[in-house]
């Protein structure tokens, strides 16, 4: 019998930081702006967390952490480090008009060498035996689930296990999917994303739209990175570990087709499948496991014909996804 | 006597681009509160930029504008708005996957509520005798209901000035008589309108006053009851004009093209050419008119092998063999660039004149690369061919451009069309088609296609020529082949016929019950 109540719990886990991940790239695709950064942003947020409680736990010296700080601090190094990758990416796409694939590429590929370099020199700061940072009195914080949750069975273990960035991701998911549909705000940062220049004609601000939308994904999308090495890992840090979870972040976007609420059940089955190796019985046969970790990338292509094919409007790409808008361009 | 009162007065407006080029010198215009004016001039005569200037997207560099007698400065779109100036622009401003309600309250201050604002629209829709649908999405719509949006746009933000840049290019002779008679129900409203329009019978029909610019300067105005035609285009062209065209007799007409029994379904099944029959001949112009949507375009894309044919034949004569033992090549089945190459061209204006035809961001040489390139042979493609084609072009059909390798799509609509009608006629086919040539182009620039089309007649060449102008057909073409729901209702003489007889073929479904 395939053990659903240790299945659900460890994808909802696995799932978590993409959701975080393509909540903030959706809300940044919607303002037209295709930020392939992602996957080194939130190995920024991440890294950017590990090193503000880093510090903290090092001036504490042993004591006790105080649990409003243990959090605040990491969340808000975490944030600031996203934040101005979000910029950087803003600045070069929509002031200057970089190509935003090449720059979303050369931000991923500069984020995952921030943070290498210093996950290795904190390392070093630490003097580990092992290459890695281990942080577990912050983490024991960011991992704390409700007490009663271990009283309740299968229920609180599928539902309340968790720590509460899980169920920040989903709030924020649920709040982007709002914004977008029901609100003005949403109206006009979809009309940026579809045609700028009609958008610019109706006096919405594109470029205040861009940055607003980037910087705000970007943040939530450093939360993703975040909530993998602190919840996830235990809080602890080691080079590269963070894998491939950026990417399969923007997979989930086109998953979902554009729909953050969609991408709540999404993400944890994008996380089920990525762990379904471990329940499924392949033996010792590591080239079976690698295969089924390509399942949500196959998935997604699948998604991505069959979009295609239905040819609907509404679930193609914003139509200026990845262009730059210049007023005086006709 | 009545006092005149003016809903905008500009006072020698002059806008520059650059250090050289002057788009309006101190240009005086008026608009009276209540009335439809028609602002008339060439192509590049600066009649959008002076109205950019009032609807906030340039800022003029010297003069004053008044609304409603006091003076304002209008720096962005916003402030057009808060004017109460709402301009209907020619290449539409909305979004494709929103809904005519989403695109109308966009960029509005205030909660959203679709249902709300779908109500207002609806109220508006009523009172002026608007025909859409608030929540059916743009990308469903027809080219006419995307200009009602956009003039319901402007309507729902109170706009009691509107422009309208040429709002007839796109539309069939239905639907600009059904806009004319919303833009009067608008005026019997109190707004002042001003319609920018090149085709002279429109102007004569809807409008009160017409004012003429010229090189961007202001020439002078007229009231419409005292004007015609005649005297009209000799004010926007400064010089007097010969509104005829010449017509030789057809040279050695000899069928190049044989249609038979055409039949061609969409790719919904519903029949767009309904057994279509008929000749076109070397050395003579071929009119096909009809109301639109009667199967013109199928027609021509499917001589072009771009749309798939279900029966019949196309026959192809090719001049080179003269036609006696050599038997007619059948087009049906052969693909467009084959068909090319055979010696038929097909220039088609489309609503949307870049999206089809031309290159945007490349120059005029570019665009002639894209048709010259399989003439020169080898691995490197030549760029003389073409610069000396776009040279030619360029000053014989008096294109507007700094150069011939500036970008198309910042050259004016107009200008577009000639690169690209000239383009297809330069290339000299056996047989040549024209759909909408003269489409948004000012009259004096559509004399010289009309003259270039007679050239290429004749010096032999089969050309047909699809139009929406029945005087024009009338005029310029030797035989008309008239189409009514994708058949063939009849082939006139356009030399013995007139516009009535014309007019009813269009109207006449065969095997329907003629009434006279």
């Amino acid at each position: 019998m395939f053990d659903f109540v240790s299945f659900i719990p460890r994808a909802v886990m696995q799932g978590t930081p993409l959701l975080f991940g393509s909540t903030g790239e959706i809300l940044t695709e919607k303002s037209g702006n295709l930020n392939l950064g992602i996957p080194g942003i939130m190995y920024v947020g991440a890294i950017s967390g590990v090193i503000g409680s880093f510090f903290y736990e090092q001036s504490m010296a042993g004591q006790p952490l105080n649990g409003f700080w243990a959090i605040a601090i990491p969340m808000a190094c975490s944030l600031l480090g996203s934040l101005l990758m979000g910029l950087l990416y803003c600045f070069l796409t929509v002031t200057l008009r970089a190509n935003q694939n090449v720059t979303g590429l050369a931000l991923t590929t500069f984020g995952v060498g921030f943070g290498n370099f210093f996950g290795g020199s904190l390392i070093k700061l630490a003097h580990s035996d092992v290459p890695s940072v281990a942080l577990p009195a912050t983490s024991a914080f960011f991992s704390k689930h409700l007490p009663f949750a271990d009283n309740l069975g299968w229920f609180g273990k599928i539902f309340l296990s968790y720590g509460f960035l899980a169920y920040l991701a989903i709030i924020i998911a649920l709040i982007a999917s709002y914004i977008l549909n029901h609100t003005r705000a949403g109206l006009h940062l979809r009309s940026v994303g579809e045609s700028p220049a009609t958008a610019d004609a109706a006096g919405i601000n594109v470029t205040r739209h861009k940055y607003l939308a980037t910087c705000i994904g970007s943040m939530i999308a450093g939360l993703g990175g975040l909530y993998y090495v602190m919840d996830y890992a235990c809080g602890i840090w080691s080079n590269n570990a963070f894998g491939d979870r950026g990417w399969l972040a923007i997979a989930l976007v086109i998953f979902t087709i554009w729909r953050p609420n969609i991408s709540i059940l999404a993400s944890i089955l994008f996380g089920g499948l990525y762990i379904l190796y471990l329940y499924i019985p392949t033996g010792t046969q590591m080239e079976v496991k690698e295969l089924y970790k390509m399942l949500p990338y196959v998935i997604t292509l699948l998604v991505l014909i069959v979009v295609s094919l239905r040819k609907k409007r509404e679930d193609q790409p914003p139509a200026s996804l990845g262009l730059s808008y210049f007023r005086e361009d006709r | 006597m009545e006092v005149v009162k003016n809903a905008v007065r500009m006072e020698n407006i002059t806008k520059r681009f650059g250090t050289k080029v002057v788009a309006n010198n101190a240009v005086n215009l008026e608009l009276h509160e209540g009335e439809i004016l028609s602002l008339l001039g060439e192509n590049g005569s600066g009649k959008t930029t002076l109205m950019n200037m009032l609807s906030g997207i340039y800022h003029p560099d010297e003069g004053q504008i008044y609304i409603h007698d006091k003076p304002v400065v209008i720096a962005s779109p916003k402030d057009a708005f808060d004017n109460g100036i709402g301009m209907i622009h020619q290449h539409f401003k909305l979004v494709d996957v929103f809904t005519a309600t989403e695109n109308i309250v966009l960029g509005l201050p205030g909660k959203l509520d679709l249902k709300k604002s779908a109500q207002k629209i609806r109220e508006i829709c009523e009172k002026y005798g608007f025909d859409i649908d608030p929540d059916q999405k743009i990308y469903n719509m027809s080219v006419s209901q995307k200009q009602t949006v956009e003039i319901v746009k402007v309507l729902y933000r109170g706009a009691d000035i509107l422009i309208l840049d040429e709002p007839t290019a796109v539309l069939t002779p239905q639907e600009t008589d059904k806009l004319f008679q919303i833009m009067r129900n608008m005026q019997k409203d109190g707004k002042s309108l001003i319609i920018i329009t090149h085709k002279l019978h429109e102007v004569l029909e809807v409008s009160d006053r017409v004012a003429i610019l010229r090189k961007g300067e202001y020439v002078g105005d007229v009231a419409t009851k005292d004007a015609d035609q005649q005297s009209l285009t000799d004010m926007m062209v400064g010089r007097r004009v010969s509104l005829n065209i010449n017509r030789p007799n057809p040279v050695d007409p000899k069928p190049r093209l044989v249609i038979e029994h055409l039949t061609a379904y969409d790719e919904l099944g519903v029949k767009r050419l309904d057994d279509v029959s008929f000749t076109a001949n070397s050395g003579e112009v071929l009119g096909i008119a009809g109301v639109a949507g009667s199967g013109q375009r199928e027609l021509l894309e499917a001589v072009a092998g771009l749309y798939p044919v279900k029966e019949g034949k196309i026959l192809f004569y090719d001049p080179d063999y003269d036609g006696t033992d050599k038997l007619p090549k059948n087009l049906v089945g052969m693909d467009p660039m084959a068909i090319r190459k055979a010696g038929v061209a097909m220039s088609f204006v489309p609503e949307d004149r870049l999206g089809m035809g031309l290159v945007g961001t490349m120059g005029m040489t570019g665009n002639m690369l894209l048709r010259s390139w399989r003439k020169t042979k080898g691995l490197f493609v030549s760029r003389k061919e073409p610069e000396a084609m776009a040279k030619r072009i360029w000053e014989e059909l008096e294109v507007v451009t700094p150069s011939t390798n500036f970008p198309v799509r910042r050259m004016s609509g107009g200008n577009v069309q000639k690169v690209l009608v000239g383009r297809e006629i330069a290339q000299e086919p056996a047989v040549l088609m024209t759909a909408y040539a003269v489409r948004g182009l000012d009259i004096n620039t559509s004399y010289t296609i009309y003259n270039l089309l007679t050239e290429q007649k004749l010096k032999g060449r089969a050309v047909i020529y699809v139009g929406e102008d029945l005087d024009v057909l009338l005029e310029l073409c030797d035989r008309i082949v008239v189409l009514c729901g994708g058949q063939v209702s009849g082939v006139v003489d356009a030399r013995t016929t007139d516009k009535r007889e014309v007019g009813r073929l269009m109207t006449l479904h065969k095997g329907g019950a003629e009434n006279e």
